[in-house]
């Protein structure tokens, strides 16, 4: 056996994969080599979100999803995230007590992973967990968010397809995912449709679609589907994969999957560079000197916008107007 | 950007009995303790709980059994590990373990075997310090690593 954690993972050692997780987790220094290596064979997964309020049977929803998949024969990945505490760091990660029934599929892979103090609904390092489970030859990968409310949709930037789940019940809640979440569903699941008041609950969904011009009748643009389950019960479950299915054929088909793709790696690469400027800034700064710009700000005698702009210099980021007019006029006289 | 090395617990309940009262204060008590506890829940296989361990990366296993089942349930586990070439799980017991057990429980490699009675500090300590060297190694060099390569950033 191969001792090269990344050739390992490619050949489908799940030991490996949970230990590159756990690497990608931790940003420990080896792992951002081990992402470029692995993202060459990544691209083949469809990933998949699954966000909505807490309680709203996310997990017991993604376990019914998994097996109607496990059911057509495909491998399937999820990442669950739960939150941490912001007071301790410490974090009770429960989504494996819903999916008890996939434990001992060998072709089903779950990672539990804590928010580690990011807002979005995932954790910072979410897209590349599920970008090694993709590499690793998962066909579906699986996200499943925190608890969300209206403004964690940190989702779309990870998932080609985002599914929200609501109940029945909520009422005016529903009015209140207006701006948030409501506008980065790729289909909406009212789970527990077995209860009273789904049919209602859909009927205000398809309404509110509407009002947002989400319904329209072109072929070009997504028509987003209003699905009820019951993942207790099973019920509506083949729909819903379907439905998963035919997202996936639009997106390819319409041209949506380059943009979304597109729009992706450019947040990402945004992403990661502040990162790397973030990280470079607190090594090129002493907390002494910080401690003394601060004290000068605080006391009137500097400025937010200078003390900014001195530590952009610091990291080699010179004003850009400036440098601009440098490179153009080294253009200029090399003419 | 050096990380620590975030200690992940998997807590399991073996067997069929269904008190898990006790493994839920345990987890809330090392959540609060920093610690980062993937909760299985009840009725768990000795297949389930080294599977999830394995997916999940986890430092430790804490078993709780109250069934009187844990001899034919822990010797499983450990086989399990054993057969899948993990090593560096450390792996605690605790609920009722009869005293005249306890040694084949502790020869069969698993640790702890905290009954009634102890306090939640205690577990928390154990398995902060009982954590295998080689997974807190890797931290370790994580660390030295990250900040030699910020260095170099900053030259």
């Amino acid at each position: 056996m191969s001792t090269d954690i990344v050739e390992r993972v490619l050949s489908g050692d799940r030991r490996a994969l949970a230990r590159m997780v756990t690497l990608i987790e931790n940003e420990a220094p080896e792992a951002r080599d081990y992402l470029a290596r692995l993202y060459p064979q990544s691209g083949r997964a469809q990933i998949v979100g699954f966000t909505g309020s807490p309680g709203a049977g996310k997990s017991t929803l993604v376990t019914q999803v998994v097996r109607e998949l496990r059911r057509r024969d495909l491998r399937i990945g999820v990442v669950a995230v739960d939150p941490s505490s912001p007071f301790t760091g410490g974090a009770i990660l429960g989504d494996r007590i819903r999916m008890q029934e996939l434990a001992g599929d060998p072709q089903v892979f779950i990672r539990s992973m804590a928010s580690r103090g990011s807002l979005g609904g995932l954790a910072a390092s979410t897209r590349d967990v599920a970008r090694a489970l993709d590499a690793a030859g998962y066909d579906v990968v699986i996200i499943e968010t925190v608890g969300a409310g209206q403004a964690e949709v940190e989702i779309v930037r990870a998932a080609h397809t985002v599914l929200v789940v609501t109940v029945p019940g909520m009422g005016d809640d529903i009015q209140a995912l207006k701006a948030g979440i409501l506008e980065i569903a790729d289909i909406f699941v009212v789970n527990k449709a077995d209860r009273p008041g789904a049919d209602q609950t859909a009927a205000e969904l398809r309404m509110l679609l509407s009002l947002a011009g989400k319904q329209p009748k072109s072929a070009e643009v997504w028509r987003v589907p209003i699905l009820k389950t019951s993942a207790t019960l099973g019920a509506g479950i083949p729909e819903l994969v379907d439905a998963l299915f035919r997202h996936r054929a639009f997106l390819s088909e319409s041209g949506q999957l380059t943009q979304r793709n597109q729009r992706q790696v450019r947040s990402e690469v945004l992403a990661l560079l502040q990162h790397t400027l973030g990280q470079r800034l607190r090594s090129a700064v002493a907390e002494d000197e910080w401690q003394r710009l601060i004290d000068e700000v605080v006391e009137r005698r500097a400025n937010p916008y200078s003390v900014a702009e001195l530590l952009a210099r610091r990291v080699g980021l010179g004003d850009s107007k400036e440098d601009a007019v440098s490179s153009r006029e080294g253009a200029t006289s090399a003419s | 950007m050096a990380e620590e090395h975030k200690i992940r617990v998997l807590v399991a309940k073996p067997g069929l009995d269904g008190h898990d009262r006790g493994a839920k204060v345990i987890a809330r008590a090392l959540r609060d303790a920093g610690m980062e506890v993937i909760y299985t829940g009840i009725r768990q296989t000795p297949q389930m709980i080294v599977e999830a361990a394995i997916q999940e990366d986890a430092d430790a296993i804490l078993m709780s059994i109250l069934s009187g089942a844990h001899m034919a349930i822990f010797p499983k586990v450990m086989d399990l590990l054993r057969e899948q070439g993990v090593d560096d799980v450390l792996v605690v017991a605790g609920g009722i373990l009869p005293d005249e057990d306890l040694p084949a429980i502790e020869a069969l490699g698993i640790k702890g075997n905290f009954g009634p009675g102890t306090s939640t500090e205690e577990i928390i300590d154990f398995v902060r310090n009982n954590i295998h060297p080689s997974r807190l190694a890797g931290a370790a060099v994580t660390k030295d690593a990250a900040s030699g390569q910020t260095e170099k950033a900053a030259q």
